[in-house]
């Protein structure tokens, strides 16, 4: 899938693969694709509910080998 | 000011002493509903740590500037960054969870239940966070534990602080909700591990079979355990009756529930076999046996201390799941009723098979969440 950035947060523990996300984010433009690679599993559940909640749209996440890989489109 | 920490042991001696106790959970509120930390006087508010990323005004007008808070999250990392931004905002009193749910889902309480015959003592481990309880026999230098979970060196050091050698490990079914420890503990002690037969048809060790006749001795002759084939929750679910006082049922019978019969599949044919049991079987026992269960589902079945315990009679005129005399309607309440499945239940069961070892992460993962072997309405 096309993305207009990947930001890796692979190693890194709750809360981090989150604040990331949101920082990258912010620096993108409405309709823009974030992909997000990270492997801490707590990150799947949080970041599906992390981009509800900030009116984003999850288009798709995968899981391959021990790496979460989440494509977000900014609202 | 830096943030301070509280441990689990802490949070458990809140619970069974009814301290007033407030957490702010900042899970997602899915894992939240899922489960959460309960009981005794303890309340509790969810706010996912990724809405306070900006600021915690919409959390902070809840909790008063100098009141005790206790921020929760599912390892310790979130909650220690949101229990920084309370400490820069002015709250006084603020502790972060070590080690997260993952490690309140791990701790284990002991707690006396009574002194046994010839000088031995019976004990019950509270697992709070997960509904689990187990039993440890001691009597005379020797150790009999029922139902351990895999955290075993808990058990392990209570054995050496009493100075007693285990000498066997029971579990009364194989488990569904989560790994059993009884058989590392046995071989790490050098004791016998007894499962029932019926219930190890597809494992991929030695055991010893847990079946009614043969007695276990813990100590000097003291102290006996006396199996009673009681199936409904798994075919091979086993009761045991100690010192002629203490029934543990097991996941049979608990205080405000009864057993699921569903977690190996078989549903529509355990049924009967559970109904069996609690209506005939355990009605013959004496009504004065005090029923030691192996899980708890809800925080009113703690009792003092943090114990789970009540009279078999009591139970046959309070407990819900013992009023349905009429077989087609308890086949339906039982059938109708049966909540989620107990997480990665299936991977739990052929690891207590020995069929899969998954590493200690792995298994720590798959216990995650409420055990939920119990129907209720």
């Amino acid at each position: 899938m096309e993305s207009t950035k990947v930001l890796d947060a692979k190693g890194l523990a709750c809360p981090m693969p989150i604040v990331k996300t949101k920082k990258s984010i912010q620096e993108l433009n409405s309709g823009d694709v974030l992909e997000v690679h990270a492997t801490d599993k707590g990150a799947k559940s949080d970041i599906a509910a992390w981009v509800k909640s900030g009116g984003h749209e999850l288009l798709q996440d995968t899981e391959e080998d021990g790496v979460l890989k989440f494509w977000i489109k900014k609202a | 000011m830096a943030v301070k920490h509280i441990t689990t042991k802490e949070i458990a001696r809140k619970v069974v002493t009814n301290e007033e106790t407030t957490i702010l959970d900042v899970r997602n509120t899915d894992e939240f509903d899922d489960w959460k930390i309960e009981g005794g006087s303890v309340h509790v508010i969810n706010e996912p740590y990724f809405n306070l990323l900006d600021g915690i005004e919409d959390v902070e007008h809840k909790l008063d500037k100098d009141q005790e808070i206790i921020v929760v999250c599912a390892k310790g990392g979130s909650s220690q960054m949101v229990a920084e931004m309370f400490d820069e905002a002015g709250f006084t009193d603020v502790y972060s969870l070590e080690g997260g749910m993952k490690a309140w889902s791990e701790h284990l309480e002991p707690t006396k239940i009574a002194d046994l015959n010839g000088g031995g003592s019976l004990y019950q481990f509270v697992r709070l966070g997960k509904g689990c309880l187990s039993y440890f026999i001691e009597s005379d230098g020797e150790a009999a534990i029922v139902d351990a979970n895999r955290m075993i060196d808990v058990y392990e050091k209570f054995a050496e602080e009493k100075g007693v050698t285990i000498k066997h490990t029971i579990d009364t079914h194989l488990h569904a909700d989560h790994i059993s420890g009884g058989r590392n503990l046995a071989e790490k002690a050098g004791g016998t591990y007894h499962l029932p037969e019926k219930d190890a048809t597809e494992v991929t060790y030695e055991y010893s079979s847990l079946e009614e006749g043969n007695d276990i001795t813990v100590g000097n002759t003291t102290v006996k355990v006396q199996p009673l084939y009681s199936p409904g929750h798994t075919i091979g679910s086993t009761s045991l009756i100690i010192d002629d006082q203490y029934l543990l049922t097991g996941d049979i019978l608990f205080v405000e529930s009864i057993g699921r019969p569903d977690l190996a599949g078989k549903a529509e044919d355990w049924v009967g076999d559970l109904r069996n049991t609690l209506y005939s079987r355990y009605k013959e026992l004496s009504d004065d046996l005090i029923v030691l269960p192996a899980h708890f589902s809800f925080s009113s079945e703690l009792g003092e201390g943090g114990q789970v315990s009540a009279r078999l009679g009591e139970l046959y005129e309070k407990n819900k799941g013992l009023q349905v005399e009429d077989e087609e309607k308890f086949r339906s309440m039982v059938t109708d009723n049966l909540p989620p499945q107990p997480n990665a239940y299936e991977e739990i069961r052929k690891t207590n098979m020995g069929k899969v070892t998954p590493d200690d992460e792995e298994q720590r993962e798959m216990e995650i969440g409420p055990n939920r072997c119990a129907v209720h309405e």
